[in-house]
């Protein structure tokens, strides 16, 4: 039992805070996307997806709360990612 | 048995699957990117024909379905079963009326003959028929998530149940609700994608 409790547990309250921020964004992102704002409206879609996807990862996954194995695994992940994106826009844009 | 590892390593093993998610969905998120750099007119063409507000709609219901399945594991924790049932029923619910909406949304666009292989599609202009594609293929393959995903909660729920998840065993909920976000995660990020690209 107690080595269980050692896990971080999410307070009720916490999540829901987590949520209405997320339907804030939500809304926000929505509401920009009436706006031309010519090239800044993917990057401002973009950022926003991001916010909300870091809050969902850190909060409702509880990466915030875990060990180094998941943390860094989860970030090597995400590098390599970023590599397979920017690569390919290398290619494609400079072609 | 020492129990604390053990979660541990349970989680581990879910997240590292859940990588290989992330890389599945992010190489289909590369495809469009590329297309949309080359197409960016058909593509812009594309999105206003998609519902802004059933889209935005789901993303609601998907959002607060993570909600619940995250406060399920802390219902669970804290030894409140009738709310992680209801909250788990509650998360299931979503789902489906993630699909209805779904449903809904396909079923209007293969009614303007916008579907793989339609006439408008194949003589129109390439970047449409693109578009569309990875439309079809992109939230086709995350409806195909939301069902597993809804099997896993409903997996979970019986194990709240009949006991088996409780507040000293709860990995199939923890790893379920894992799959469950990173279901909700693909979206957040199709949802600008594909439906706000102005």
């Amino acid at each position: 039992m107690d080595k269980h409790t050692s896990q971080h547990l999410m307070p009720y309250h916490t999540l829901a805070l987590v949520l209405g921020t997320l339907l804030i964004l939500t809304a926000v992102t929505v509401g920009v996307s009436y706006v031309d704002l010519g090239i800044f409206n993917v990057p401002i879609a973009l950022t926003i997806a991001a916010t909300k996807v870091s809050l969902v990862l850190l909060f409702f996954m509880h990466l915030k709360y875990e060990g180094k194995a998941i943390v860094v695994s989860f970030l090597g992940t995400i590098f390599f990612l970023a590599i397979m994106i920017s690569f390919t826009f290398w290619d494609v844009a400079f072609r | 048995m020492d129990n604390s590892s053990d979660a541990t390593g349970v989680r581990i093993g879910m997240w590292l699957f859940l990588y290989s998610e992330i890389i599945l969905f992010g190489g289909l998120f590369v495809l469009y990117a590329v297309y949309f750099h080359n197409y960016a007119a058909d593509f812009v063409e594309g999105g206003r024909q998609l519902d802004r507000v059933i889209g935005a709609l789901n993303t609601i219901i998907l959002l607060i379905s993570s909600f619940t399945v995250a406060a399920s594991i802390t219902a669970v924790r804290r030894q409140q079963k009738r709310w992680a049932q209801g909250l788990l029923a509650f998360s299931c619910g979503c789902g489906a009326l993630f699909l209805v909406n779904k449903y809904l949304e396909w079923g209007a666009k293969f009614h303007h003959d916008l579907y793989p292989n339609s006439a408008t599609l194949v003589d129109g202009p390439p970047g449409q028929n693109i578009f569309f594609g990875l439309y079809y293929v992109i939230t086709g393959l995350h409806a195909l998530h939301v069902i597993i995903g809804m099997s896993l909660l409903a997996w979970s729920l019986i194990g709240v149940s009949n006991g088996k998840v409780n507040q000293l065993h709860f990995g199939r909920l923890e790893n379920s609700g894992l799959y469950w976000h990173l279901v909700d995660l693909i979206w957040i990020f199709v949802f600008p994608l594909f439906y706000l690209v102005l």
